[in-house]
Formats: structure tokens, sequence, C-alpha cells
């Protein structure tokens, strides 16, 4: 069996599963942020049960619209605190305590290889850097996962990803990711598993293999996961004393299909709007103008996204018309930001620097778009009206990528800055 | 179950970001979530759908976010059941878990216009085309699925199994 396969088998009791089965599968951790929570708490209490399942498998997170951008918002969270303390759920992360929740799941220790993980959003896939089977589910769903801690879902067949190779200069995970994105299609995976497996996997840091899994919903993928090696498990025992089981995939698992990527041949790619798989090496929308550069997210939030960005802003000014939004991840990666000295850099630059939040990103506050404007960003979806205006325009990249164009008021391959 | 309706057509890769923008998700009350269906693709649609409708649609239908808006404000719009040519999965899972049909018919587009009315036989996977006089193939439900949506969605469904938290 593959990584995905032996962990629902595990969940569900079962020595083996095979693709399209379904199965009755127990969790170990339930994730939901005040978008999907809320509606989840009310049919919690229409199913009538008078607890949660287990209150301390259950994490909630304040994130896309932190601090309270309206009325509306703050009534969220605190329907999110209330049901926190009806139910003594200690996991909740609130305002100066997280950060993105999929940040915040992985950097607290939640996320350990082997488990199986559901949350309220679809980039759940993202836990899959550390070997765990992470996927998103809608708020009912939860209600039920809440009630009773199990699921039922179709074992998926797998799509294996084979990288080989060295990372050109000024090339990023997320350069690599648009381009399987291009090549797999915005349908290409729907509820198949994608496995990332290969020599260059182990070069890989956990923050760059969170940006690969937390992309494969953008290919319809329910998670996207890589075997634990060293890597990714020198990252857990630095985040959890708990114990987890140690699974990947055998040498002869069974794979759907398998596309062999030389990263070598990956130069910086681009999603161009409206689709995340309209994707193109950068060099040939060069030139395009922009209005707004955005650096953050799930994706792309974290402090090695920022060291780099920095590397591109350091002493040098964004060009005149363009304003550059950065909002780290979490507070973690906010700290850790202000330490290095990035914030500064950012600042210097004439960047903005929001805290940490989905913002930009879920287009709910803090750099909407208004019509007829031009962002590039760091984010994972470029959809109509996604970050604001339905008649803005939203290109994809990686930060390297944005921090560039922002320099240049325009989109530009990052190549041609790092000579300098 | 049979539903009956009038034909809205959408292309490929209806994302949820245009079902329901992200600025409506503060809100909680499902007929004012529905005042904004479809909102990214069409702005009349709650108007054009009021009465009762039917989504024919191409592939990956929903792909994008988990927001369950999606579903609901489609269902309080009053659309009665989505059929397209494929589904994204977390779209799929929430429909039917607030009690929405929805269907996959690989031909769908090229039988159907706007406006045709269709009547939807779930239990066969059946969809007749009333106004062009034809039948139009779906794939049958799983009966534990067909269950949840006679119930009305999953948390009907769970109350009648009388789940409670061990």
């Amino acid at each position: 069996m593959n990584i995905a396969e032996k962990i629902l088998a595990a969940a569900s009791g079962r020595e083996e599963v095979k693709p399209g089965e379904i199965v009755e599968a127990k969790v170990d951790m339930a994730m939901a942020n005040e978008i999907t929570g809320p509606l989840a708490i009310q049919a919690f209490k229409k199913i009538g049960a008078p607890r949660v399942w287990d209150r301390r498998r259950i994490v909630l997170v304040l994130d896309h619209q932190v601090p309270a951008d309206s009325v509306r918002s703050a009534e969220l969270h605190k329907i999110m605190r209330t049901f926190a303390k009806e139910q003594r759920i200690p996991l909740l992360y609130d305002i100066g305590y997280g950060g993105v929740c999929h940040q915040v799941m992985v950097e607290k220790g939640h996320v350990k290889p082997g488990k199986l993980i559901v949350g309220a959003d679809s980039h759940t896939c993202t836990y899959g850097a550390l070997g765990a089977f992470g996927t998103g589910i809608g708020s009912t769903e939860m209600a039920g996962v809440f009630a009773t801690g199990e699921i039922w879902l179709r074992v998926p067949s797998t799509i294996r990803i084979d990288l080989s190779g060295s990372f050109l200069t000024c090339v990023a995970p997320k350069d690599v990711i648009l381009y399987v994105i291009g090549k797999i299609g915005a349908d290409g995976a729907t509820y198949k598993a994608i496995e990332f497996t290969g020599t260059a996997i182990h070069k890989i840091s956990v923050s760059g293999r969170m940006t690969l899994c937390n992309m494969t919903v953008e290919m319809g993928a329910k998670t996207g996961i890589i075997s634990p090696d060293e890597v990714s498990l020198a990252y857990v025992e630095s985040r959890t004393d708990e114990s987890f089981m140690l699974i990947g995939s055998d040498s002869d698992a069974v794979y759907e299909k398998t596309l062999a990527v030389d990263i070598e041949k990956i130069e910086p790619q681009v999603a161009c709007p409206h689709a995340v798989d309209n994707v193109k090496p950068v060099k040939e929308v060069e030139g395009v103008e922009i209005n707004q550069a955005f650096i953050g997210s799930c994706t792309n939030g974290r402090l090695e996204d920022l060291k780099i960005a920095a590397k591109f802003l350091k002493g040098k000014k964004i060009a005149k018309g363009v304003r550059l939004i950065v909002t780290p991840a979490s507070q973690e990666i906010y700290l850790q930001a202000l330490q290095h000295g990035l914030l500064e850099v950012f600042v210097k630059s004439g960047a903005y620097v929001c805290n940490p939040t989905c913002g930009a990103c879920f287009g709910g506050h803090m750099g909407l778009l208004a019509s007829g404007e031009v962002c590039i960003s760091s984010s994972n979806r470029n959809f109509v009206g996604r970050m604001g205006s339905p008649e803005a325009e939203i290109y994809l990249a990686s930060p390297a990528t944005v921090a560039a164009s922002a320099l240049a008021g325009k989109i530009v391959d990052p190549r041609r800055f790092s000579e300098d | 179950m049979k539903v009956s309706g009038k034909a809205v057509v959408f292309g490929d890769n209806v994302n949820t970001d245009v079902i329901i923008p992200s600025k409506y998700l503060t809100l909680l009350d499902p007929v004012q979530i529905a005042q904004h269906a479809m909102e990214g693709l069409d702005p009349s649609f709650p108007e054009k759908a009021k009465n009762g409708v039917i989504i024919v649609a191409g592939r990956n239908f929903g792909c994008g976010s988990s927001r369950e808006q999606a579903p609901i404000a489609l269902k309080y719009a009053g659309v009665r059941c989505v059929l397209a040519e494929s589904f994204a999965r977390i779209f799929y899972r929430n429909a039917i878990n607030i009690g929405l049909p929805v269907l996959e018919s690989p031909h769908i587009r090229s039988e159907v216009d706007e406006g045709d009315v269709l009547t939807v036989t779930l239990e066969e996977g059946k969809v007749e085309n009333e106004t062009k006089g034809c039948v139009i193939a779906a794939l049958k439900l799983p009966r534990f699925i067909l269950e949840i949506l006679e119930d009305g969605g999953l948390i009907e469904h769970l109350k009648k199994k009388g789940v409670k938290a061990p």
C-alpha cells in the first residue's frame, strides 16, 4: 500500500484497503476556523449531542478575518470562543496566539505522521508535508465529526509526482507545484491523493513541502502527502513530545499514474487569470503592469518565504504606484521575521506589513482589489473575485517573483534581479 | 425522489468563490446568503432561481474552498438539483450533507439548453428533458447517500439514526 492507503487502513481498523472502497474512519484531529466553525457549531447543536467526542482533539482557530473587521466577524469570533468554553476545548487559537490555521496546526505540533486529520478548510491537505492524511470537509460534516469522531471516506487512488534534480536560481517549490498543476489541470486529481516522491523531495524543507501539499487541492485532490523522512521527523520532534506511528509507502505500492518532474527544467512559473491551471513561465508574461503585490497565506507566508522576499527588497524601494502587502502566516513567523530584521527591510522598501491572517488571499479584508486592478500574489487561488472585485486580475507566483515584480512595477522574471 | 425545474446552464470549473464570494461568509442566515448566490458569475441568478431551477454545468463544479455556504446559497436561492459533468469533492459532500441533490451526468451539457424543463429521478439516475423529449443518463447515487438526501441532510439523518456522542 502507499502512505495514503496505509493511514486510511489504520484509521478504519483494517489490515488493507483498496482505492474505491468506502471506509468509516476514526479521526485523530479536527480543525475549524471562524468562517466554517460557526456553521459547524450550529449543526452540532441541532444533532443534540451534549458533548463533543473528544475535547482535546478539536482545534479552533480564528484566522480569516482577524482582528474583527466588522461586527459580523466579531460575532463569529464570539461563537467560536463561547463554544470552546462550553465544551472545554483547550486548543482555541485566539487573536494573538496563532495565525493562519494550517500554519498553526503544523507549528503547534498538532500534525504528526500517520494521522488522519480533517479540517473545515480546503487547504487541510497541507498536513501531508509531515506525512499525515489531511483532508478538507464542510461544516455539517465537521459537526458530525465533533459528535462522533468518525467520518466516511472513499479510499482515493493516488497519483505519484516523482521529483528529481535540483532547483535553478530563483526557483522554489511554488514554481514546482504551479508547473505540476499546469500539467495535471484543475480537476485532474479530483477525488485522488497526490504523493510526492523522488530524490529531490529530501532537499525540500518542511516549509517548501507545505507549499507543495497545500496546492494539491487546486487540482481537486483529496490530500497531498509525502512519506516522512529525516527532514520531516526532525521538524515533528521539535514540535511535539507525543508519540506517532511511522508510516510510509511500500516499495511495491500501486499508483494510478506517475508524473516524473525534473526540477532542473523548471523556470519561475506564474498562474494567469482566472484559473490556477493557466500556468506559464514568468518570462512569457513579463511586462504586465501591477497595482498590488501580496506575500502571505498558508501557501507562502512562512519565514523562508519572507527571507527570500527580503533578499530582493533589501535597500530598494518598491515601484511607485504599486502597493506590496506582506502578511506573515503566524505570530511565531511574525516574531521570527522581526528578530531577523525582515520587517525593517519590508517597511523601508515601502511594503505594508499586516498582522497574521488569511487576509488578502481570502478576499475578506486587508488588501482587497478594485475593478481593473492587477495583483501578483504568493497565495493559492486566482478565481474571479477571489481577492475583491470580480473585474480584478490575479497572477499567482513564488515570493521571489512577487517581490521582484513589486520592485519593477510589472511582472518580471526574478532572475533579472538576482544578478545584482 | 423526483425534482423538476427549468435548466440554468453554466460552464466548467464554477468555483465556490463565484458561487458565494468571501465577503458574504460572515452571514449565517441561509436566506441572506442565498441573496448572493452565483453573484460572481450572474448577479441576476437569485431572481432567476426563485421559482425553482436545476443547474446544469460542465466539469469540476464547486471547485475551490470548503465553504458550505456555497451549496447553502444555491439551495436557498431555489436550486432543486445540480447536474454536472463532474464535481469537486468537498462541494459534492457538502451538497449532500445539507440536502441539495447533486448528480454526475457526463453528457448533460450537450443535451440541455438554458430554460429546458427537466425532471430528475434520483434513485434511477435519470434526467428527462421534457422540452426536447429526451432522456439523459446520470450516475446513480449509492444507497447511503440517497438516504441522507431523503432525510433532508446529514443532521436529520444522524438524528434519525439516534447518533449521540460516545
